[in-house]
């Protein structure tokens, strides 16, 4: 009787830990029990009394990835705790001491590799044709760094390193022996293009080469968003200690300015992109509560804001004006809202039952459906009017590629709020989708200034 | 005998696939039914049979419910979808390939087993 009182104790107990772990849900934490209460009394049966039936019905159960470590860490005076510590505990610290000492030694190279022109007279805060140059190479000085940190951490292939540097090297020679017009469309539309493209080669990297799974897309939708949260934070955290900097030396008379223009802004912006993508990794738990709140606070405000945009546009019957600066503001308004969708499906438990967020989701897709429509017809209008400029054709061409996403995303989500196909159709299809931006940004990149003769 | 960690990793959808078409069951009468089928040389851990039930279910081929077992605590129960009855019919026909390539390599024409060795 006594014994059969503490088993329940220790599974109250045991449950409790295993319920403290977030990646343990309700619903899992339910099906483990049922399982560990099969094994123990399967133990019993065969002999076992109930306190080693538990013992190794918990052993057993260890295996379970890290949640039993960390119920395990917590209290380590009971006996079955200690039975559950995986033996990896103390490498598992070492080898995030090296993985940081790793990422601050890529992020200092990074910073440095920024100021490597400046040894052939190109000072970043130079004249023309050194802007012209930062401009074009600017995330060549960078993005290798990244991806070669994903290469180390993800142990990549031989095979994995020479797809990997291939596009950093033809990138390379695109931007620099291409013979662009001094600040010419194409020059910028390259130098805006070339971060899309590189940015999904790093993504090979961290899917350390497996580029096909759907699994590692999203992971790396995830990591994006997130080290898009830690570069903002550390960027505002940056800014407050460059603002103190320059308010410090001026106090004793001197002027730090010309120090933090030439170094610690450049230099730090870069390392910045390593660090960030350092802490997104190694501290996964603190991001992941933060950026789906982001993603819900966020969601039905732009939902809202593209609502009124559009009723707006129809009561008055403005058109939009089809400048530069209007075509790239909308194509961001668009690629945002791609944003808020994809990371909201990548952090969305899949088995969840349709609820009110997925309604509204679906609300704001079909804005931003419409408000893309209403942007291409007003760009085809003028090129029809005008004839074809780069500029326009890039303009179209996203236009044209978020429309079929978005339009098929609304589709898949109109049935799966009618319970007709699964989230996963959905995630599927995003996560297939990849692909086609990075060829449009290459074609952007690569043949646009060809096709436009580098105006 | 050891079996290779690619081959029960390659092997364990179609198992759990092929144990789910004899009827709906659960994560422990899983394990046990493998551990039965192979005569206890597949000795699965729970850490590879549940992520693998949740992904089977997140692609669709499996759904779950919640009952009762005999003694009345709650229990996860796994079933067939149709897409995973598609699922089991192709990964038959996958390992049938693959099961009698191998077999026409292991027996002679004149039906005789070559031992290894």
């Amino acid at each position: 009787m006594k014994n059969s009182r503490s088993l329940e104790e220790r599974l109250g107990e045991w449950r409790s830990y295993i319920r403290r772990r977030q990646a343990v849900h309700a619903v899992d934490a339910d099906e483990l029990e049922d399982h560990l209460r099969s094994q123990v009394e399967a133990l019993s049966e065969a002999g076992l009394d109930e306190d080693e039936a538990f013992l190794v019905a918990v052993k057993r159960l260890g295996d379970l990835d890290s949640l039993s470590r960390e119920f395990a860490r917590e209290y380590s005076e009971r006996l079955w705790k200690q039975l559950v510590v995986a033996p990896g505990a103390g490498a598992a610290s070492s080898a995030a001491s090296r993985d940081a000492v790793v990422a601050v030694a890529l992020a200092v190279a990074a910073g440095l590799a920024l100021k490597l022109p400046e040894l052939f007279g190109l000072r970043i805060a130079g004249a023309d044709a050194a802007t012209s140059f930062y401009l074009r190479n600017l995330f060549l000085f960078v993005l290798p760094f990244l991806a070669a940190y994903f290469a180390w951490k993800r142990d990549l292939q031989p095979s994995g390193w020479l797809w990997l540097t291939a596009p950093f090297i033809a990138a390379g020679l695109v931007m620099n022996v291409m013979p662009f017009k001094a600040s010419g469309h194409t020059e910028l539309l390259a130098s805006l293009h070339l971060p899309i493209a590189l940015w999904l080669t790093v993504g090979f990297a961290y899917a350390g080469g497996q580029w096909r799974s759907h699994e590692q897309r999203m992971n790396y939708v995830r990591f994006s968003g997130e080290w898009f949260i830690y570069y903002t934070l550390i960027a505002l955290g940056g800014g407050v200690l460059v603002g103190f900097t320059v308010f410090l030396f001026q106090a004793i008379g001197l002027d730090a300015e010309p120090l933090v223009a030439e170094w610690v802004l450049p230099c730090g912006a870069a390392g910045a992109v390593l660090v960030g993508a350092w802490l997104v990794e190694s501290k996964q738990s603190v991001i992941e509560n933060m950026a789906p709140v982001l993603t819900l606070l966020f969601t039905p405000l732009f939902a809202l804001l593209l609502l009124f945009f559009v009723a707006t546009m129809i009561w008055t019957g403005n058109a939009i004006d089809v400048e530069r600066e209007v075509l790239i503001g909308f194509d961001l308004l668009l690629v945002l809202v791609l944003g808020l969708l994809l990371y909201s499906i990548s952090a969305r438990d899949p088995q969840a039952p349709p609820a009110l967020f997925d309604r509204l989701q679906l609300v704001l897709v079909l804005c931003a459906l419409l408000v893309d429509a209403l942007a291409l017809w007003a760009i085809a209008a003028r090129i029809v009017e005008f004839g074809f400029s780069p500029n326009k054709v890039a303009a179209l061409g996203e236009n044209l590629i978020l429309l079929v996403n978005l339009g098929w995303s609304a589709v898949l989500y109109t049935r799966f709020l009618a319970k007709r196909a699964s989230f996963a159709a959905l995630e599927r299809w995003q996560t297939g989708y990849v692909p086609v931006y990075v060829i449009w940004a290459w074609v952007v990149v690569a043949f646009f200034p060809i096709v436009f003769r580098f105006q | 005998m050891d079996i290779g960690k690619d081959l029960v990793a390659a092997s364990a959808t179609p198992l759990v696939l092929a144990v789910l078409g004899e009827g709906e069951s659960y994560g422990y009468a899983i394990i046990k039914r493998v551990g039965e089928l192979s005569r206890g040389e597949l000795q699965w851990t729970e850490g590879m049979l549940y992520p693998l039930l949740h992904r089977l279910e997140r692609r669709g081929y499996v759904k779950t419910v919640w009952g009762r077992s005999e003694t009345g605590r709650r229990r996860k129960y796994y079933r067939l979808t149709g897409a995973g009855v598609e699922q089991l019919a192709i990964q038959r026909r996958q390992w049938q390939v693959v099961d009698s390539a191998l077999r026409g390599l292991w027996f002679t024409a004149a039906g005789t087993v070559l031992q290894p060795g």
